[in-house]
């Protein structure tokens, strides 16, 4: 996926702009915000799931590589094959390869964001290898050609017109707006593309050390169909998705879901372990299982490990309020929200997503909301840190910093400054007490006004009290 | 630590916004502070608690400012500011900043965890029962951020207004969202900004309230801005310290 994460600012005005984005947008709080509330209330141990979760990642992320090594012979066992990629391109070459080993044409794909990373369905197609997405969300994106703005709801920047416009367009059939209606025309669609492909490719929630499994939680069932039906199964997911045990994986499949789409549980949990064995009917004569780092491992040991816990659920953008304004496209990347603004600038370089870290207010909810506990905001701020730190902020921005705490720290002078900062930023308001413009603050002016200062400091007018 | 309010020395943290802005948030702070018997210092010195520096990434600007507070407090048994943001900041933030870094004494230490925001100490420590202030009228609470999330301020406030016989509080929706001020933020990305407190407008219209009272000066100025650029001149926005002391006294 191209990043544009630079583009950040222009991107998010436009999209503010955007009425039906807007309308698209309120989704977040009936569907997500609500539903997660009501399924944690369910919970009579949220709390106590919560800080489980954040041992069994922390204990995880402590012995990656052994518990790694220890997936790898587990899977190998049951005849899957494991491969590890540095890289985004070592995955799309990897893909390549085994398709030609198998030779494979067509290929279908449930959801995986980790293939969004590594932009797979171009390289496939210029590699003669025809793609199909059978999520619905995925396929919606494949029809126009856009990429996710979510890594859990993909679509959720589309109305349910649009899409009715986009399948009128692309399939040639009565418009229908009605939701059912459009899934059945998009199953239909998709069915002789599960039974014509010769290889699937999904993702991972998460893969079990002890037994070798990749585990997939999917609302739809066409996960299912991806992984067993055709010949070969290729699952891609990244290094940090390993979890020691089935019974760990239980754990964080009760917060999972709560915290994504407010479901106790998904449709769907499918775990998936080994080829089809020699009494089995159904699973892939060949598995292939192919581990991404892509960055990942600089994080380990670093400021920013506490990153390497999420679980993809999605929860810290739904309840971000600067997200719920914009939409994940703006962040112009694979990510999106909190979690996209601290992921985003480890893997395209913290001077191609300046804006990333810095468009939060640090309201704290993706904190309180995120399932396995990370810090986000001070993520964040940490990374505001190292922006800093090489130099990669504006020197306007610099030069009022460093002016602000050199004056902070002169108590006399500051004084004098701020008193003359009061008196004169009140007798530029008049008598409406509002300033509708400040020179250097146009971006607060634009479209707010300031109130006015009172006129005299507190410290001005403590002193002539107390004199008194 | 003194047993009774009476013998408490608190140090009154104004923060740069009331000072140079609102003074009279700073003088209802002391009016509370006072009509609850502690014994108030106000270090003339005080400037800044070092938040903007820290949430730029300027770290040594934070800390500069952060030992001058530690200085400058040092000796309170309390210290209370009328900003969850910058008891926050000091209480929960000055241990991050200062880590493994041995100017961040023992002493104070402890003296940041015995930083509060007005309303939580006013509730939970000197349990003020009767407000000096007389007001009445409806009234909707916004909860800033910082408080809400870091130092768990929610019941107090409003159980301070419950105190308050003439006040009646209406909820707004979705109290606990975010503002959109976010210090640097509201000027980085003004009009996302804008949007999130047109939002918070919204909410609070809706309630009919008289007034809308938080208990952070940040989010009040960007809560007003916007209101009044709606051409809202109607609403009235208070920190809550001005409503739980109001009075003519007050910014006199
Ligand atoms: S950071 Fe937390 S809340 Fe956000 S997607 Fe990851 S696990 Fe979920």
């Amino acid at each position: 996926m191209q990043v544009s994460s630079m583009h950040f600012k222009r991107q998010a005005s436009a999209n503010l702009g955007n009425e039906k984005l807007q309308h698209a947008l309120e989704k977040l709080q009936t569907k997500f915000v609500d539903g997660r509330a009501a399924a944690i209330a369910e919970l009579p141990n949220f709390e106590e799931l919560r800080s489980a979760a954040v041992e069994i990642r922390d204990r995880t992320l402590h012995r990656l590589d052994a518990y790694l090594v220890r997936f790898e012979q587990a899977a190998s066992a049951r005849g899957a094959v494991v491969h590890w990629a540095e890289s985004a391109a070592d995955v799309n070459r990897l893909v390549v390869e085994i398709a030609r080993q198998h030779g494979v044409r067509k290929a279908i794909k449930s959801k995986s964001m980790v293939t969004e990373e590594c932009a797979l369905n171009d390289y496939l197609t210029n590699n003669g290898v025809e793609v199909l997405e059978t999520d619905l969300g995925e396929y919606i994106l494949q029809l126009a050609q856009e990429p996710p703005s979510h890594i859990v709801a993909p679509v959720v920047h589309k109305s349910k017109e649009d899409i009715a416009d986009l399948f009128e367009k692309k399939h040639g059939r009565v418009r229908t707006t009605q939701i059912a209606a459009l899934c059945r025309e998009a199953r239909e669609v998709l069915r002789p593309g599960f039974l014509a492909a010769d290889l699937g490719i999904s993702g991972a929630n998460f893969i079990v050390a002890e037994t070798g499994s990749v585990l997939i939680v999917t609302n739809e069932g066409n996960g299912r169909l991806t992984t067993t039906l055709p010949r070969v199964h290729i699952a891609i997911t990244g290094i940090e998705k390993v979890v020691p045990t089935l019974e760990d994986a239980t754990t964080l499949l009760r917060l999972l879901p709560r915290s994504a789409t407010g479901q106790s549980i998904t449709n769907y949990v499918s775990i998936l372990t080994g080829v089809k064995g020699p009494n089995e009917s159904d699973g892939p004569e060949h598995f292939h299982i192919i581990l991404l780092d892509n960055g990942r491992s600089r994080l380990l040991g670093s400021e920013l490990q506490a990153m390497l816990r999420c679980i993809r659920c999605g929860a810290c953008m739904n309840h971000c309020p600067v997200y719920q304004n914009i939409g994940g496209h703006a962040y112009g990347w694979v990510y999106p929200g909190p979690m996209g603004s601290v992921l985003t600038p480890n893997f395209v370089g913290l001077e191609n997503a300046l804006d990333l870290p810095n468009a939060s207010t640090f309201c704290g909810e993706c904190a309180v909301v995120c399932p396995v506990k990370i810090p986000l905001p001070d993520l964040m701020r940490h990374l505001r840190r190292r922006q800093f730190e090489r130099r990669l902020r504006s020197w306007p921005e610099r030069v009022a910093l460093r002016s602000w705490s050199w004056l902070a720290q002169r108590p006399r002078l500051y004084a004098i400054g701020t008193r003359i900062i009061a008196r004169v930023l009140r007798i530029f308001a008049g008598g409406k007490n509002n300033l509708r413009f400040i020179p250097g603050l146009s971006a607060w002016t634009k479209d707010r006004n300031m109130p006015a200062p009172a006129g005299r400091t507190f410290r001005d007018l403590y002193r002539s009290r107390h004199r008194q | 630590m003194p047993s009774s309010a009476k013998d408490l020395r608190v140090g009154l943290f104004v923060t740069c916004l009331v000072d140079l802005m609102r003074p009279c948030i700073g003088f209802a702070t002391l009016k509370l502070l006072r009509a609850a018997g502690c014994a108030v210092v106000v270090p003339a010195n005080q400037t800044c608690c070092g938040q903007p520096g820290y949430n730029s990434g300027d770290v040594p600007a934070a800390k500069a400012l952060a030992l001058k507070f530690l200085q400058e407090f040092d000796g309170c048994d309390y210290i209370v500011a009328p900003s969850g943001s910058c008891a926050g900041m000091i209480r929960v933030h000055y241990a991050a900043l200062f880590k493994d870094d041995p100017a961040f004494t023992d002493n104070y230490r402890r003296l940041t965890e015995h930083v509060y925001e007005l309303t939580d100490f006013l509730v939970n420590i000197v349990k003020l029962e009767d407000m000096p202030g007389d007001f009445s009228g409806t009234l909707t609470y916004h909860d800033s951020c910082s408080g809400l999330r870091e130092l768990n301020v929610q019941a107090q406030p409003r159980a301070l207004l419950a105190r308050m016989p003439g006040v009646t509080l209406i909820e707004m929706r979705e109290p606990a969202t975010c503002c959109g001020f976010g210090g640097t933020f509201s000027i980085k990305f003004g009009d996302i900004s804008a949007r999130m407190a047109d939002k918070k407008c919204q909410h609070i219209v809706e309630t009919g309230a008289v007034g809308i009272v938080a208990g952070d000066l940040g989010c009040l100025l960007n809560i007003e801005g916007r209101l009044r650029r709606r051409g809202d001149w109607q609403t009235k926005v208070w920190h809550i310290a001005e409503v739980l002391a109001a009075g003519d006294d007050l910014c006199k």
